[in-house]
């Protein structure tokens, strides 16, 4: 910080091209109380809050039914293994095409970005569970959705939460390219008016809050539920 | 007939051959509270056999019915013992052992209350809120036949439980598994190839010829037994158990390392007198 410091009141830039570290952090502090940096927090999270959800419960159903039954396995799950390779900002255009510049267009894109890792994971972990718990399970009567309910889902939680951190990043950033290429408010948004503005200081603020919040939810949300399950299992003392 | 196994065939795929037959016309009949044991080389269908009887696997051909009602599907009626304990690791010990009472649709309360007195029997009475990794091999299988036993079936079906562990907690649970088949009186069938467990806890063997798995003979042992010392009548019947076994290992070990293999039990050195130190 210190030598951001410096080298940014030393070069030959302006100002509103490299702003110095104080400069970032008081406009991150005054966007903070007047609120403006606040609302594009809550916007862009809601927005990732609902993509992502529907991405799990998505991922999970069409898991279940790769899972579940050969046939869908041998169409769907060639289909989602090959559209997982397309990022999903890729589908913008359609998106822009089929729903208009808007909330809609966005949310799209983000729940796309998770759906297909979460399929994938939620296939293998179902897959993974071991048959001797699926074999004793049965022996002691269990069938149908109590079967699913108390062996398939508990046995692939570790699995279930890797592929939700692995979806979260996909989505986050597919919210940001979204928001930034989008309309209403957002952090994504944020940038763009600040690059539109000239207002590098912002800028930077906005990327200071997208490490944050994104370190906050990889490091200690999902990091945090894997080393509890972790610790419960016995698979890490 | 209590348990009765008719013409029970089985097959399995197989990569070059097509199909392999594991089971060939299987008959057998189990009397209720009768103690049998399956012994038989790996790979001789003994553990197909118990899942049939289980309803965890379909067999092609024969029936299978236990008090004259054919046998469809698994049911808590007959409870598995896996080789490996299977617990579930996100549930506590006692979650465990009530996992299958839940289902019966028992109330918690009186679950858990049947849960911690088999447990008690089991000696696990200070480990209900522990965690499956916490407990070590002999125990998470003790945890295992409570979680069975709870279920009060009428048919314990054990495939190798005692494999995996020590020759001391082995000792320990036979003579644990024998106390509670007499106080529940449970017909028990249990698959080892550890021919001394089978002559020491049962009162009839079955032993098994391989590829295609068949009855090659069966035993009778009327004896008391404590499950852990051998005395000259299971010394001499584990002989003629082995006798009987000696060709169909031959058969194995032929497969698996080729024709000019010959294995014959007077050349392995062994303790003739068979106690292998126990009466030190």
């Amino acid at each position: 910080m210190a030598i951001w410091e410096v080298t940014s009141r030393l070069s030959d830039l302006p100002d509103f091209m490299f702003p110095s570290f104080t400069q970032v952090m008081s406009t991150l502090i005054s966007g903070l109380i007047s609120g403006q940096i606040l609302i594009a927090i809550g916007a862009s999270l809601s927005r990732l809050l609902i993509g992502f959800t529907i991405a799990s419960v998505l991922g999970l159903v069409l898991g279940y039914l790769i899972w579940r039954y050969k046939i869908v396995e041998d169409t769907l799950g060639f289909l989602v293994t090959a559209l997982q390779s397309i990022p999903s900002i890729v589908w913008f255009p359609l998106a822009i095409i089929w729903f208009g510049l808007n909330d809609f267009a966005i949310l799209f894109i983000v729940t796309l970005g998770a759906t297909w890792t979460m399929i994938v994971n939620a296939t293998s972990g179902f897959k993974n569970v071991p048959v001797l718990y699926q074999r004793v399970a049965k022996s002691l009567g269990s069938s149908g959705f109590h079967f699913l309910r108390t062996v398939i889902l508990p046995a692939s939680v570790p699995q279930l939460i890797s592929g939700l951190r692995i979806a979260w990043a996909f989505s986050w950033r597919a919210l940001m390219a979204g928001e930034l290429l989008g309309a209403g408010v957002g952090l994504g948004q944020l940038l763009e008016s600040g690059r539109a503005l000239g207002q590098m200081d912002l800028v930077i603020s906005v990327m200071i809050i997208i490490g944050v919040i994104g370190t906050i939810m990889d490091n200690v949300l999902f990091l945090r539920l894997e080393r509890s399950v972790e610790r419960k299992w016995g698979i890490r003392a | 007939m209590y348990l009765k196994i008719e013409g029970i065939e089985k097959s399995f795929p197989h990569k070059e051959k097509g199909t392999v037959k594991v089971l060939d016309h299987i008959n057998l009949d189990i009397e209720k509270g009768q103690f049998v044991s399956i012994v038989g080389p790996s790979g001789c269908g003994k553990s197909t056999m118990l899942y049939l009887i289980a309803g965890l696997e379909k067999a092609e051909q024969g029936k299978i019915s236990i008090n004259g009602k054919e046998v469809k599907g698994s049911g808590s009626d007959r409870v598995v013992v896996f080789q490996e304990a299977g617990l579930f690791p996100w549930l506590t010990v006692l979650d465990n052992v009530t996992y299958g009472l839940l289902l019966k649709k028992m109330s918690k309360k009186e679950a858990e209350q049947k849960a911690i007195e088999m447990l008690k029997m089991v000696h696990l009475g200070n480990y209900i809120d522990s965690y499956p990794h916490e407990l070590s091999g002999g125990m998470k299988q003790r945890v295992s036949i409570a979680r069975a036993l709870v279920m009060e079936p009428d048919i314990l079906l054990m495939d190798e439980p005692f494999a995996a562990l020590d020759e001391q907690t082995r000792m320990v649970l036979h003579k644990e598994l024998l106390d509670i088949w007499r106080k529940t009186k449970v017909t028990v069938l249990f698959i080892t190839h550890n021919i001394r467990e089978a002559v020491l806890l049962s009162q009839k063997i079955v032993v098994f010829a391989t590829r295609p798995g068949k009855i090659k003979a069966t035993f009778k042992s009327n004896d008391t037994k404590d499950g852990v010392m051998p005395n000259d009548v299971t010394l001499q019947l584990e002989k003629q158990i082995l006798a009987e076994l000696q060709e169909e290992i031959e058969k194995v070990l032929k497969e698996e390392m080729g024709d000019d293999y010959s294995f014959k039990t007077n050349s392995v050195s062994r303790d003739t007198s068979g106690d292998m130190g126990s009466h030190i």
